[in-house]
């Protein structure tokens, strides 16, 4: 089991109710893995789309990407800087 | 360095930043909030830690790209106002080609690849996400881009 710390950013973090937490999920593990804990954990999450843009310790990655225990994944909306 | 203010961006800031007895050609971009609809001002948010680490890469490829530039940005978060500069970037070079496609390449990555969102304040006290992944309703372009909700 890994403890990952989760952050959530603009709209995902109204949909979240909150802005950072945590969740445990059984290693190995995948963003994804940790993205479908998030939906449990997390019901007004459960409308984000399917495949959401994901960092991983802040670099965006793939969803298939491997986390470790500690790492911090956030949930990324539709970029919209400039 | 400090590419991200909560301040008013300040141009000379970036212009003594890149400017130099050798570089003959210096080009300034602004993105500014604009008026659609009934938007009053525009609150932009970050993941900040992230933000810095894209900026800082983004800048470091453009000096790879064009070694005799210098390049600097500022991004804007919080609550700006219509006409007030959300991001600056300065590009200074020997000679304009480079100052150009330099700042040019700066500002589409940063389109690309920066964790900043912004949220609509209208003028009937409510707000909308913007999401440029969704056409404008008023001005739609077929490449996605320019006159979709890119703000600068």
């Amino acid at each position: 089991m890994g403890k990952v710390s989760v952050r959530f950013f603009a709209r995902y973090a109204e949909l979240a109710g909150c802005t950072s937490s945590a969740v445990n999920v059984p290693t190995p593990a995948t963003v994804a893995d940790v993205i479908a804990r998030i939906r449990e954990v997390f019901p007004g999450t459960q409308a984000l789309p399917p495949k959401p843009l994901a960092a991983l310790n802040l670099r965006q990655v793939k969803l298939d990407q491997l986390v470790s225990d500690g790492d911090e994944v956030a949930l990324l909306p539709p970029l919209s800087g400039g | 360095m400090v590419y991200l203010t909560r301040h008013r961006i300040e141009v000379h800031d970036l212009l003594a930043e890149v400017q130099g007895p050798e570089r003959g050609g210096t080009c300034v971009f602004l993105g500014t909030v604009r008026n659609d609809e009934d938007v009053t001002g525009i609150e932009y948010s970050a993941y900040d830690d992230m933000a810095l680490g894209e900026i800082t890469r983004i800048l470091d490829e453009a000096q790879v790209r064009w070694p005799d530039a210098r390049v600097t940005l500022r991004h804007r978060l919080g609550l700006i106002p219509l006409g007030e500069a959300s991001i600056a970037i300065a590009a200074a070079a020997p000679h304009r080609d480079a100052a150009f496609a330099a700042c040019r390449y700066v500002i589409e990555e940063v389109k690309k690849r920066l964790p900043i969102w912004k949220k609509e304040m209208h003028a009937d006290g409510t707000t909308t996400w913007v999401d440029p992944s969704r056409p404008h309703p008023l001005t739609p372009s077929p490449l996605g881009g320019e006159g979709g909700r890119m703000g600068s």
